[in-house]
């Protein structure tokens, strides 16, 4: 450290000589004062059309590094440009190399592309909207390779990943029990709350009862659940496919002659599909004891009238609606977690983007899909 | 090539690793002295790697000391340690370039960080550096997937270098490179060492390497630095591993 605190600054001292002029330079021509010598090239630039021929005498540079050699090549440039017959003289036998190896620079760059006019969200928009096609589309074959898999694991049992499967059934469903049910437990609790503190205004306490036995065999139960999947899965499943990959990882087993949707999909996909309804259930029995012990501690609906008023209020059609729409729901959230995961490209930044879409898609196609179920129940009579 | 054995910019002194119970290094005590070229072999797994990585920081040991440009980088505070990294570049065996940035962004990252240059100046540097390593400036604003694995080499060097470093580690800096270019990657390394006043620390497998590019050569084996010295000493050495590799099918084809 102490050696390069003692060198000076960059200097170019002017002095005539005859008709030329030449330009001494002097002391430490390194990144260090790369925006002192920007400014002392740029000044000496401003000789061109002055003197006929112009030496750039760099005897007396202590040092140079790249930095130094190229505003020395660019001065050389500039002003042989403007028509000035520019040499560089005493160069030492280290620094003509590296001299010779600016020299070799191409004069000029692509400049960096500009981005950001007010064209730019305009088209972005325009764009998003677009690319919405081209997703169903991809998640539409997605099914369709997924079921054609599937179809061939039925006919030829043994090509069928048992161990993968349970391993994935492991990840999605046994390790996300605690999870689902602290949070379905919790819905419960604050659904009764709620309830108990509304419907007492008018005396409708224990009504509470049937709006949480409704509302969550039916809806919340299936719909939280499937959130906190699509959070927790989802991401997960995209993350893994999508850097498998950017390793080319997929590529491997393809040219191995394995069919990645065998050997890496359909396990995630039946794993899922059989967690969603398992957690569903599971959920559901939380939400409701947590509605159930709130409604006894804070609204002094004892058990026993708790169960003797879930028992009248609730059919078994409620229950059944919730647990059909929890299959359904592993689909799109599978589907469409293995489709962004497959459209990973080679950047971090890439995997980043398409795993939050995976999210923010899997929970649209949720809700969407429990519009539609509401629509198809309500006119079937369930 | 004559230098003084005391003028060394990286100084390893009983360097002890250990990853659970295995031992990866073991006391190892090595020299890399200023403005040389240090080729450092062993077999596969001998932990060429790790000893890089121990220099650099990033792996941590459990005995011994490490002194670079003089400075023991156990002790030193945060403001020595940047200044230490501002003096050295490092090129990982798989180019490490940042997934996310364009070739132009990866190049000027480092210099943004420790410089305050103008854009122009900045873009001509990078371009400079890409020529340097042998790359056109028609690749400034590729992203590293939609390089080949060789131009990723390329780049990833031109960063290592972009600060105009003292030192350079390279970790198998001519894996996955045609010979041809691996040829001219020596004639670089030599050239930029000639007018840098470059040190490199190269871990290398490449015979042709060790034969063109390299001051020293350095041999790793059970732990330890079991010979270092010229291509001659190592050709003369009766150590049963340096005389299969030194003195093996393919040394010979390129000793001739």
């Amino acid at each position: 450290m102490a050696q390069e605190l003692k060198l000076d600054g960059p200097t170019l001292e002017r002095i005539a000589r005859g008709e030329g002029l030449a330009l001494c330079a002097a002391g430490s021509w390194t990144a260090m004062f790369a925006p002192a010598l920007e400014r002392i090239v740029a000044d000496a630039e401003q000789l061109t059309g002055t003197r006929p021929n112009i030496f750039i005498d760099v005897s007396d540079v202590a040092k140079l590094d790249t930095f130094g050699a190229w505003l020395i090549e660019r001065l050389r440039r500039s002003l042989t440009e403007g028509g000035v017959e520019a040499k560089i003289a005493g160069l030492s036998a280290n620094y003509s190399s590296l001299v010779d190896e600016v020299r070799r620079v191409e004069p000029t760059g692509p400049a960096e592309p500009v981005s950001g006019s007010f064209r730019a969200p305009i088209e972005r928009l325009g764009r998003t909207v677009y690319a919405f096609g081209d997703d169903l589309v991809a998640l539409i074959s997605m099914m369709g390779a997924v079921l054609a898999a599937m179809l061939r694991a039925i006919l030829h049992p043994s090509t069928f990943r048992l161990t993968s499967t349970v391993h994935h059934l492991e990840q999605v469903c046994w390790r996300a029990v605690p999870i689902v049910v602290l949070i379905t437990f919790l819905i419960g609790c604050i659904i009764s709350q709620q309830g108990i503190f509304h419907f007492r205004k008018f005396g409708a306490d224990v009504f509470v009862v049937d709006m949480l036995g409704v509302l969550v065999l039916r809806e919340i139960g299936v719909l939280l659940v499937a959130i906190m999947v699509a959070g927790r899965s989802g991401s997960a499943y995209t993350a893994e496919l999508g850097s498998m990959k950017m390793r080319e990882e997929i590529d491997a087993l393809r040219t191995m002659g394995f069919d990645p949707i065998d050997v890496l999909i359909v396990p995630r996909m039946i794993a899922l599909v059989l967690a969603m309804p398992i957690l569903t259930f599971l959920g559901a029995m939380a939400a409701l004891y947590g509605g159930g012990l709130v409604a006894w501690l804070y609204g002094g609906v004892d058990p026993d009238a708790f169960l003797l008023r879930l028992r009248d209020a609730i059919s078994i059609n409620h229950f059944t609606v919730g647990m059909i729409k929890a299959p359904v729901m592993a689909i799109v959230i599978g589907i469409v977690a293995c489709v962004e995961g497959l459209a990973v490209q080679g950047s971090a930044e890439s995997l980043g983007q398409h795993t939050t879409a995976s999210v923010v898609k899997g929970i649209f196609f949720v809700i969407v899909m429990d519009g539609v179920f509401a629509i198809f129940f309500a006119s079937i009579g369930m | 090539m004559a230098v003084d054995p005391s003028d060394a910019i990286i100084r390893v002194r009983d360097v002890s690793v250990q990853f659970g119970s295995t031992k990866v290094l073991d006391e190892l005590s090595l020299d890399v002295r200023r403005g040389e070229i240090l080729g450092f072999v062993g077999p596969s797994g001998a932990g060429k790697s790790v000893l890089t990585r121990t220099i650099i920081g990033l792996v941590p040991k459990v005995s011994g000391r490490i002194e670079v440009f003089g400075i023991d980088l156990d002790a030193a505070d945060a403001a020595e340690r940047r200044g230490v990294e501002r003096r050295w570049g490092i090129l990982f065996q798989q180019g490490a370039l940042f997934s996310s940035l364009t070739v132009r962004q990866n190049i000027q990252f480092p210099v943004r960080e420790y410089l305050n240059l103008s854009q122009r100046l900045l873009d001509e540097i990078t371009i400079a550096k890409l020529g340097m390593v042998g790359l056109k400036p028609e690749v400034v604003d590729r992203f590293p997937s939609e390089l080949s694995g060789g131009m990723i080499k390329r780049v990833a060097l031109a960063r290592a270098l972009a600060l105009d470093p003292e030192l350079v580690f390279l970790d198998e800096p001519t894996s996955g490179l045609d010979p041809i270019g691996a040829g001219d990657f020596d004639e670089l390394v030599r050239t930029l060492q000639r007018t840098l006043g470059l040190t490199v620390f190269m871990v290398t497998h490449d015979l042709d390497s060790l034969h063109t590019a390299c001051d020293r050569i350095a041999v790793l084996g059970s732990g330890k630095v079991i010979a270092a010295g010229t291509m001659a000493d190592m050709q003369a050495s009766e150590h049963p591993w340096l005389r299969s590799y030194f003195h093996g099918k393919r040394a010979r084809a390129v000793v001739g």
